[in-house]
């Protein structure tokens, strides 16, 4: 057996896909988009205010039925600094190292978390309990992705 | 005879294209649908079984995005397991779950969306990556060989295929729900294009989008409830060999081993006189006589004879996909629940416009991997 | 018709980070041919097989009926379970159920991984969701380092506390001649290990592994005619609530202490850290070795450094972790929960050789994954 030259197949794959984003999810991000605001989507049973908007709260199994504003400001709940190269599957590309994403828990009563960029990646600067803010792009250049209409969090 | 009932059922609509909603509302939707059917609230339901496929989602842990809508989030959170392969093996888990006696109640949801990416690519990958996937076989491909070969062995023709078409689609015209529907004749089907010969473009399923779901409830519990039960009576699943050259592909031997199994639990010995109801997965035309062969329901070769004689049409002896089946609407891994919803909806007497009268039992049949290689049976009924 | 459910048979590959000699099918083979093997069983004596892996480190679609020629399937009844990094101790609750239905008698349960035959990271980035998370997602090795910067926050806890639970697992690893990773290490070497996800370095994380684990369970009827001492399944429970990664809290770890609610009740476990024996822990990354114990009320929040410091989980310790090495030494994701059950098992039938914790009764298999999702297996020396 040892004589044998072992060979291996290589192959990148490439499938398309086109995700719907749904009622809730589109009138969510076109709001980012033309109007630059987060809206949460609020629980009548429990009231937690949920981000990105659900069909339906999974503890309560009751449809969320209010829109609530959000502010563009909260705090920083959760973070990590990714520091190791891979490839973006969304892109096949590497993306960038390092960056720190992280979870925001938004001012106005949100109750779950948005996770975004942070701007800063020196881990002595960032700590749970930071105030951050978003950066949004320019309106003129907003297209509905969340990736792209927010450029990052910023701390203040 | 198992100590376990079908109590509720939910189906979305099933289309080309369901843009306003994202998997979880799908799910929801049935879920709703489904509680609502049996009576029940999401505090009555003590476990879940989701059913998803990784590549159909484009999504790893595809389960994830269901989570909430299938109640797994509920309260304290639920008992949860995920299958991955058709929904009627979903159902299959789910009973099993009941019949260990932890469980009361299972609530069994499926979803995909044939719309959202490129179902060529995605059943290419079932194939095997070393020897097989790069010749770029896909599901119709694959199935074209298979019907060539049953056409081969029993003298059949296309225009035997393209019958079952004829009269699927001609049955979804009374399913609501159903993607594809029309009065087509055997000279339509023999005239649309040709995808792989012999499988023309009115003989294979379409991609659909849709959701589903079952509530399943131990003898205690359904016993109890306003609505008839529908028992399920035999269940047995069972897959052939991988590569398609191991196997003669007009031989299903996995399904006659499930659907024997179901039988001899079910206590049935002659299929056709005691089944008053088939609903089959049939994603080609051809496969629907196939598999009603494999069966047991009559003899290799002669179930084109059955077809041509009216025998499977919603008014004949032994009425075949009286919902349309797949080739009415086939979202992946939601075309086999489907099937047990509909045999579920004969035997209660709620399938309206396409009822058989007086329907006491009946199949249903679902099936995972490349050429029917591996098939799940359920007899289910009062 | 129902039955309790035993374990009567265990097997697995000798762990590496890349099997190039096997294809996949071939790896699975190996691990279910071990089971046979162990179990003094013939691949007819098997009546059904669960099989679970994730679908995109290997870009295969149904591995159920793929796998055929390697699980011994061939005109069987077989089903695919997958839930992401839980998928192995999914599937081993799935081969219970299967027995416990009375519908089949003899189940062999296949987990198996061939991480080195794809993008572990970017495949791992698509379980989020692909609209709102998948752009900041970096996989699962961040998303654990998230958790960690909570507790260090709130409790104070170090880096070092965190490293002196790899030195365990390692430790441990070396009596495993299985475990991918035998070679111990230091706190130090921990601490000076590449800093790949803040405060997450590469010695506090698990391995990739190309790997596989098969299981073998049977129903009461025939466990004790096949086995002279089956390991008893008690209970399991399993809670993955959560569809979004926005929605996880930090704080504490809720999927694991539901999970841990429910599976104590129902047997009766009060007291955990006196009461198991020995517990298998799905354990990714370090500081979960010290914050999921305070979840499973070992000790109290905050107090799991010092009880790790002061060798309460080590072999020869009051209540031993990972006595298999865990999944720092190990890490073949689709067979990484179900290695926790076939330890488990090994323990109550005396059979773990070096790494046997003497006298065990009553053995903890947990899994995790996907968005802080918990499964766990309690089995038992004698039947429950």
């Amino acid at each position: 057996m040892s004589n044998i030259e072992l060979l291996s197949f290589q192959e990148t794959l490439e499938i398309p896909y086109n995700w719907s984003v749904g009622y809730l999810g589109s009138k969510f991000l076109a709001a980012i988009r033309d109007e630059g605001i987060f809206y949460g989507h609020k629980c009548p049973s429990c009231e937690s205010i949920y981000i990105p908007p659900r069909v339906v709260c999974g503890p309560c199994f009751v449809q969320p039925d209010e829109w609530v504003r959000l502010e563009d400001t909260g705090t920083l709940v959760a973070y990590s600094i990714v520091n190791y190269p891979f490839i973006d599957p969304n892109t096949g590309e590497r993306r960038p190292v390092p960056y720190t994403y992280g979870y925001i828990k938004l001012d106005g009563g949100a109750t779950s978390k948005l996770g975004h960029f942070i701007n800063e990646v020196n881990p002595e600067k960032l700590s749970p309990g930071l105030k951050v803010q978003a950066v949004f792009r320019d309106k003129s250049e907003r297209t509905g992705s969340l990736q792209h209409d927010v450029i990052h969090f910023k701390i203040i | 005879m198992l100590d376990a009932a079908i109590i509720g059922v939910g189906q979305t609509s099933y289309e080309a294209e369901k843009k306003g909603y994202n998997f979880a509302e799908m799910v929801y939707e049935a879920t709703d649908q489904a509680l609502n059917d049996a009576g029940l609230t999401m505090d009555d339901i003590d476990n879940v079984v989701s059913v998803s496929n990784d590549f159909f989602d484009g999504r790893t842990i595809s389960c994830m995005a269901v989570m909430d809508a299938s109640g797994a989030s509920h309260n304290d959170g639920k008992n949860v397991s995920t299958v991955e392969g058709d929904g009627t093996f979903g159902a299959f888990y789910g009973l099993m779950r009941i019949l260990a006696g932890v469980y009361k109640t299972t609530l069994v949801v499926v979803h995909s969306k044939g719309s959202e990416s490129n179902p060529s690519l995605i059943y290419n990958s079932m194939f095997d990556y070393i020897y097989t996937k790069s010749t770029g076989l896909d599901h119709i491909s694959s199935s074209a060989l298979q019907a060539r070969r049953y056409m081969n062995r029993y003298g059949l023709g296309e225009e035997d295929f393209a019958r079952v078409a004829v009269k699927n689609l001609g049955n979804a015209q009374k399913n609501s729900r159903a993607h594809r529907k029309g009065s087509y004749t055997v000279s339509d089907v023999m005239g649309s294009t040709m995808l792989a010969d012999p499988i023309k473009e009115l003989d294979a399923a379409p991609a659909s989008d849709g959701a589903a779901a079952i509530v399943l409830g131990h003898k205690v519990v359904a016993e109890k409830l306003g609505k008839k039960p529908v028992w399920v009576k035999g269940a047995a699943h069972c897959c052939d060999a991988y590569n398609l050259g191991d196997r003669d592909l007009s031989d299903v031997n996995a399904l006659a081993d499930a659907a024997q199994r179901a039988y001899a639990m079910a206590g049935i010995e002659d299929p056709f006189n005691e089944i008053d109801v088939v609903e089959l997965y049939e994603q080609f035309s051809f496969q629907e006589l196939l598999y009603l062969e494999a069966m047991g329901f009559c003899r290799r070769g002669e179930a084109a004879s059955l077809l041509q004689e009216g025998v499977t049409a919603l008014s004949g002896a032994l009425p075949v996909n009286p919902s349309g089946g797949c080739l009415g609407a086939h979202p992946v891994l939601v075309a086999g629940m489907a099937r047990l919803i509909e045999a579920v909806l004969q035997v209660r007497g709620e399938a309206g416009s396409y009822q058989v009268p007086g329907a006491k039992n009946a199949l249903a049949h679902g099936v995972n991997g490349p050429c029917g290689q591996s098939h799940c049976v359920l007899v289910v009924g009062e | 018709m129902a039955q309790r459910v035993g374990v009567i048979g265990f097997g697995q590959t000798y762990h590496k980070s890349r099997r190039e000699d096997v294809n996949g099918v071939e790896l699975i083979n190996e691990a279910v041919q071990a089971a046979l093997e162990d179990s003094g069983l013939g691949i007819d004596d098997v009546d059904a097989i669960i099989i679970g892996n994730m679908d995109h480190f290997e870009s295969v679609n149904y591995v159920d009926t793929w796998s055929v020629d390697g699980t011994g399937g061939f005109m069987k009844p077989v089903m695919k379970l997958t839930t992401g990094g839980t998928t192995g101790s999914t599937i081993g609750i799935g081969g219970y159920f299967t027995a416990a239905s009375g519908l089949f008698d003899v189940v062999a349960v296949v987990g198996w991984e061939k991480n080195s035959e794809s993008d572990t990271t970017g495949a791992i980035i698509t379980c989020s969701d692909p609209v709102f998370d998948r752009f900041s997602f970096a996989g699962a090795l961040p998303g654990l380092a998230v958790e960690a910067s909570v507790y260090m926050k709130k409790y104070g806890v170090t880096e070092k506390d965190a490293a002196r639970v790899a030195v365990r697992d390692r430790r441990h690893a070396m009596n495993n001649p299985y475990a991918q990773l035998r070679k111990e290490i230091t706190e130090e070497e921990v601490l000076e290990s590449p800093m790949l996800s803040y405060p997450v370095k590469l010695l506090d994380i698990c391995p990739r592994t190309d790997g596989a684990a098969c299981v073998i369970f049977a129903g009461e009827r025939k466990a004790k005619k096949l086995s002279p001492n089956p390991a008893w399944v008690w209970a399991s429970s399993i809670r993955h609530s959560y569809s979004y990664f926005e929605d996880i809290e930090y704080d504490t770890m809720p999927t694991l202490e539901a999970a841990c609610r429910e599976l104590f009740s129902n047997v009766g476990i009060k007291e955990p850290l006196k009461e198991l024996d020995v517990v298998e822990l799905y354990q990714p990354y370090t500081f979960a070795g010290l914050k999921w114990i305070e979840s499973m009320g070992i000790c109290k929040p905050g107090e799991a450094p010092q009880l790790v410091w002061d060798g309460v989980t080590d072999m020869g310790g009051e209540l031993p972790f990972n006595p298999s090495g865990g999944v720092l030494a190990t890490n073949c994701i689709g067979a990484t929960g179900l290695l926790r059950i076939g330890e488990a098992a090994l323990q109550l039938q005396g059979r773990a050789g070096d790494r046997q914790v003497e006298g065990a009764e009553v053995a903890l298999a947990t899994g995790f994954g996907g968005a802080f999702w918990t499964d766990m297996m309690l089995l038992g020396k004698n039947p429950w």
